[in-house]
């Protein structure tokens, strides 16, 4: 990582660009997300949109580099000083996260153009590239903004981004589930802001770090206890945290797949962070943490997620949905490790969020793969598809072999590093929770393989009939991530210590 | 080779251990492109049997010489790496499964020719890659890598399972897969990051990792009941259903899988947490770990039971290799050195035992297509050799001389007495009354049963599920000596030659193995004099 | 009109009282804060209790406006004016939640324009607005 820094530096134009690199990040596809209204064409908007996410993954990769090597990055907005100015500040866990949005977001676009073609009027393609640059702006925003309420504009850029993308989807029902994540996604961001509010009034600060240092003062008083609650339970919606997490299923089934794969594999992951980042670093030192009983809470709401989560998926015809449901539980492993409130458990939900990225978004790349070339991805209509289509088949029992925790799959990395976190803290019945919901999720995963493998095909099928290779290549490329970081799962748990050890300073008295 | 040879011969033959493991994936791979083209498909198969088994073969006087090759590979999860070491069990295990690999493809492509079965390249392609896992798990150098292989074991072995797609191989395949990766994930993995956490290693240390201050009250017996139960593949009661289950599948897989690679990894692994994770000094000591081994004396006898009742041939082999299985387990919980001496070697005993007998079975399948024991009066005189080789492994798995079995027995009843537990040298007495009881019916109605003159005019056929008619067992004795062997008597219709080759060759290795378990014997003893 | 301003004293009286003695002795006025929890809550209840989906929007806005009106209050400092820089003005209110506010509005302008957008196709979809009959051809459809 600190490699490509390095080779970063000694190009002609670093020094000019280096500092800036922060805002680069959010600007540039901010500014070029405007630029598809003049391009109007289809293809040239892609390839705009492509160019744009391209450039936001090499500064994501840079900026990562940066931390590893130097540490954190402070960038102030106009240069204004905190706690005056707006901060944007980078360490090795928000690094993390711009690189697995834009890495995403990157892998995802070659995909999305049969597919979008495919789901998407033609006229209406152009505003699709649009929303997608501008939900990935507000989406790397949130990830690296250090000013609480700035947090919350960016937490609107990227919703209101995302129901126009959902509202694309073909059928129907893709309109009222993004009318009803509309609904749930603004009580939420409006309960985040309430949260700030009272932040505010308390210790008349917006930026986080200085929060952390203010708020222990005022800990007692219930305006803070509050805002606390407040903070939680609004991004608590967007991280579609079991009980909240009613608009997520139908939301990621009804979009049109490009959109699922991109929202599946970082909405929530931001969410997450920013979730984490609000409890460890802006409340972390405050006696709240310990007093209102957060992280039990915590890891029983991601129990009971996860296994609701998968146990729901079980019983889903459409794969979809199925995996939208398994979203919900996978969800609960992050929170469940952020819960547990100790480095090794923290680097467990963000080895997770990287891990589940890649695996759901693989999964979602199959599905999506699927439904371009038979038009449905109902469970009874899959019948004989590992004949049919060979290669999206296998690539989709790789990630659902990932979902399960099998080894040499990145999902077997997430669940050691989440069970030895348990047993460290001497928690071992949540440890064996893990593990016996991830016995669940053989069951969903098993229903397709069945229908895939095991069922001959529908009478007339058309033998061998593969997506375009623009779907395909992407969707190795990310299945091969699966396989490559489960094998060497060194690399993402080192990083991801690094970002808890980060996230994690601030927390009171200094725990492991 | 003296010990230095033998350290510097180990030190360069770590990257060879790779090629070990290499070598059935290319194979694989090989089955995958040459799918086309039959014939060039199952050579490449061969090719690859044998050639693995040179490899495999190459470690052997070195690891006897006391060298322990060893590579670490990357580190999957900080600190722990994968890692590949071979010592005298693994030797074993790997030189077992090589060897018979190289006769089942013989056999498969024999059974699967004449069984005109379908996706034979699918078939071939996951029996390369079990192979594969296989040898992983014998050469595992730690227990991480040891789960990684055994879960790609169970997950490649699935294809072969639910090979028909039937709706019974759909359910089989399902209660299969479900109780092996239940077990392994529920139990077996859970233990695992136990371990990992109180030793801090789980390289597989002679004298185990464990000692006894790091385990407090019964800790030391739920963390063995969580590697017993959970390593699933060695059908410890009652996680034994996936192994019946599994006797749908063709017969060269419940051959060499379900008689030797998946099974054996499974008794393997037990045997090496027992040595090498806890230590047989720990085990013999630790306070209640008794319950498994009445766990185990009682699979044996109730398998034992179950498998009496069993009419369908395969499946009452399937039952008695659950039974089977229990006396390696059995050995190493008793925990002593005759005891476990005698689990590896009944390894190697039982192994070729049982192949012989699910090649017969498969033999009598595709050539009198016959699967009910109660059909197969007289049908010895119709299939000889089959039933002949089919009583020589009978009587090893019984354990009478001058058979292989017997030994392995010896050692256990030795183990028992050692470990003052008589009743278990009881059990294992019992037992083997109960073997005589379910296995020689079949020998005797094979060969002085009346076949009952209904049997010839077709009801049966219901058994032949895939109707094809141009081979019937009527098939006159006039056949190509190399489809069938018929001695010039009329009524005798053996099996062809690429099945009946293997199955000599087995029950002789039975037999061998009565002259030869000395010479096995000092090579297992270095394990347990560390 | 005066008649109607006095027939409303008694409870403005009622109300004072109350004011004074959910504030405690001493303390600034809450009724601010009252009227935001009572905003709030009502486009709370809009939102979950209405089968309508324009109501669901006027909720949503209902609630928005509370959460726009408490910010404002925050700022509000005792004997201040409002925040513009002039010759002999010491005390004035703290401007800065009124520009964050400026911002949710427009968020909340996009939300609303976005929501009743998407009514609209709905209504063209399923040719009802009303949530529960969309429910129920929902179900239909997935079974």
């Amino acid at each position: 990582m600190s490699a490509i820094y390095l080779f970063f530096l000694s190009l002609p134009f670093a020094p000019m660009l280096e500092p800036h690199l922060p805002a680069l990040q959010v600007v540039v596809p901010l500014l070029a997300a405007p630029v598809c209204v003049l391009l109007r064409d289809a293809k040239l908007s892609w390839l705009w949109a492509l160019i744009v996410t391209w450039i936001s993954f090499a500064i994501a990769l840079v900026l990562l580099g940066k931390t590893l090597s130097t540490g954190l990055i402070i960038y102030e907005m106009g240069n204004w000083p905190a706690p005056w100015g707006i901060e944007y500040r980078i360490d090795a866990a928000n690094a993390v996260v711009l690189v697995i949005v834009t890495a995403i977001a990157a892998v995802t676009l070659p995909y999305a153009k049969a597919s979008v073609e495919r789901e998407v009027p033609r006229p209406r393609i152009y505003l699709f590239y649009l929303m997608y640059m501008l939900c990935m702006t507000g989406l790397l925003g949130i990830t690296t903004t250090a000013d609480a309420f700035n947090l919350f504009v960016f937490l609107e850029i990227s919703s209101l981004s995302s129901y126009v993308l959902i509202s694309l989807g073909q059928s129907r029902r893709a309109l009222t589930a993004s009318y009803r994540y509309l609904i749930m996604g603004t009580l939420g961001a409006t309960f985040y802001i309430i949260g700030v509010g009272m932040m505010y009034m308390m210790t008349g600060s917006l930026n986080m770090a200085d929060l952390a240092t203010l708020l222990p003062a005022v800990d007692h008083t219930r305006t803070v206890l509050a805002a606390f609650a407040f903070v939680v339970v609004g991004l608590g919606l967007k991280v579609a945290m079991f009980p909240l997490h009613t608009w997520l299923p139908n939301a990621y089934a009804f979009a049109p797949s490009a959109v699922t794969v991109f929202l599946a594999s970082t909405a929530t992951k931001v969410a997450i962070y920013a979730l984490l980042r609000l409890v460890f670093t802006v409340f972390g030192g405050t006696a709240l943490f310990d007093t209102t009983g957060i992280n039990l809470m915590l890891i029983i709401l991601g129990i009971v997620g996860m296994f609701a989560g998968a146990f729901v998926a079980i019983f889903q015809n459409d794969v979809k949905r199925m995996l939208a449901f398994s979203s919900v539980s996978q969800v609960g492993y992050m929170v469940l490790g952020m819960g547990m409130a100790t480095a090794a458990g923290v680097a467990g939900s963000i080895v997770h969020l990287f891990n589940h990225a890649v695996m759901k978004g693989v999964a979602f790349m199959a599905v999506g793969a699927m439904f371009y070339v038979i038009g449905s991805v109902k469970l009874n209509d899959l019948a004989g598809i590992g004949k049919r289509m060979p290669v999206t088949t296998a690539v989709f029992l790789v990630s659902g072999l990932s979902l399960i925790g099998t080894p040499l799959t990145v999902g077997f990395i997430s669940k050691w590093q989440l069970v030895v976190a348990a047993l460290d803290a001497g928690w071992w019945y949540i440890a064996a929770g893990i593990l016996l919901s991830s016995l669940l999720a053989i069951a969903y995963v098993w229903r397709v393989v069945e229908v895939a493998y095991l069922k001959a095909p529908p009478e007339g099928s058309t033998g061998r009939t593969e997506a375009p290779l623009s779907m395909l290549v992407p969707m190795i490329v990310l299945a091969a991530a699966t396989v490559w970081y489960g094998i060497d799962g060194n690399t993402t748990l080192d990083i991801a210590t690094h970002a808890a050890n980060a996230l994690m300073q601030s927390v009171a008295g200094g725990r492991p | 080779m003296t010990p230095a040879e033998a350290t510097a011969a180990a030190a360069a033959a770590g990257d060879l251990m790779i090629l070990a493991i290499l070598i059935p994936v290319i194979g694989a791979f090989a089955v995958l492109a040459l799918g086309r083209w039959e014939n060039a498909r199952d050579a490449a198969s061969l090719v690859t049997a044998i050639c693995l088994f040179y490899v495999v073969t190459q470690f052997y006087p070195i690891v006897a010489a006391g060298g322990r090759p060893d590579v670490v590979l990357l580190d999957m999860v900080p600190g722990l790496p994968i890692r590949l070491t071979l010592e005298p069990l693994g030797m074993i295990f790997a030189g077992i499964a090589s060897f018979l690999w190289i006769l089942t493809t013989l056999y498969a492509i024999g059974y699967m020719r004449g069984h005109h079965e379908e996706n034979q390249t699918r078939f071939f392609f996951f029996f390369a890659i079990a192979i594969a896992s296989a040898i992983g798990v014998a050469m595992a150098g730690n227990m991480l890598t040891l789960f990684v292989f055994y879960e790609v074991l169970s997950v490649s072995t699935f294809p072969l399972v639910a090979h028909h797609g039937s709706e019974e191989a759909k359910r089989s395949g399902r209660v299969y897969l479900g109780i092996l990766l239940s077990t392994s994930i529920g139990f077996l993995l859970f233990g695992m990051i136990w371990t990992w956490e109180i030793a801090g290693t789980l390289d597989f240390v002679p004298g185990g990792i464990l000692e006894p201050e790091m385990l407090q009250g019964s800790m030391t017996a739920i963390l063995l009941a969580l590697y017993a139960f959970g390593i699933g593949k060695a059908a410890l009661m009652p996680f034994h259903r996936w192994l019946p289950a599994a006797m749908v599948a063709p017969t060269p897989v419940s051959a060499l899988l379900h008689a030797v690679a998946v099974v054996k990894a499974g008794v393997f692994s037990v045997l090496k947490v027992v040595v090498y994770i806890f230590g047989i000094d720990l085990v013999a000591v630790a306070q209640g770990t008794d319950f498994l081994l009445y766990v185990a004396a009682f699979t044996i006898l109730a398998a034992s039971l179950v498998a009496m009742r069993q009419n369908n041939l395969k499946l009452r082999l399937a039952y008695s290799t659950v039974s089977q299985l229990s006396y390696i387990v059995l050995g190493a919980m008793l925990a002593n050195e005759m005891a476990a001496t005698g689990s590896a070697m009944h390894i190697a005993m039982h192994a070729f035992a049982k192949i012989t007998l699910f090649f017969c079975a498969g033999a009598i399948i595709v050539f009198a297509h016959k699967t009910d024991i109660s059909d197969m009066k007289g049908l010895g005189r119709k299939m000889p050799v089959t039933f002949f080789c089919f009583f020589l492994a009978s009587m090893s798995l019984i354990g009478l001389p001058p058979f292989g079995g017997m030994w392995s027995k010896w050692y256990l009843s030795l183990g028992a007495a050692d470990a003052d537990k008589m009743i278990f040298g009881a059990v294992l007495m019992l037992s083997s009354l109960l073997n005589i009881a379910y296995l020689m019916p079949v020998v005797l109605y094979g060969f002085f049963g009346k076949p009952e003159t209904k049997a010839d005019d077709g009801h049966h056929d219901a058994d032949d599920k895939d109707g094809h008619g141009d081979d019937h067992h009527h098939a006159p004795p006039s056949h190509p000596l190399l489809r069938h062997l018929s001695f010039g008597r009329a009524g005798v219709a053996d099996a062809s030659v690429m099945c009946l080759l293997p199955i000599v060759l087995t029950s002789t290795g039975c037999i061998l193995l009565f002259f030869y378990a000395d010479k096995l014997r000092n090579f297992i003893s270095p394990v347990f004099g560390g | 009109m005066q008649g109607i301003v006095d027939a409303f004293a008694p409870l403005y009286a009622m109300w004072q009282s109350f004011e004074a003695f959910m504030a405690g002795p001493g303390s600034p006025g809450l009724l601010g804060y009252w009227i935001v929890v009572v905003l709030m809550m009502t486009g709370f209840y809009i939102v979950i209790a209405h089968d309508n989906l324009v109501k669901k929007i006027v909720g949503l806005n209902v609630f928005q406006v509370s959460v726009f009106l408490f910010y404002i209050l925050m700022a509000k400092v005792s004997g201040g004016t409002a925040p513009i820089l002039a010759d002999g003005i010491e005390k004035y209110a703290n401007p800065l939640p009124h520009v964050l506010i400026l911002t949710a509005i427009v968020v909340g302008v996009a939300t609303t324009a976005l929501g009743l957008a998407l009514v609209v196709r709905i209504r063209n979809a399923y040719d009802t607005i009303e949530d529960d009959e969309i429910q129920a051809v929902e179900e239909e459809e997935d079974t």
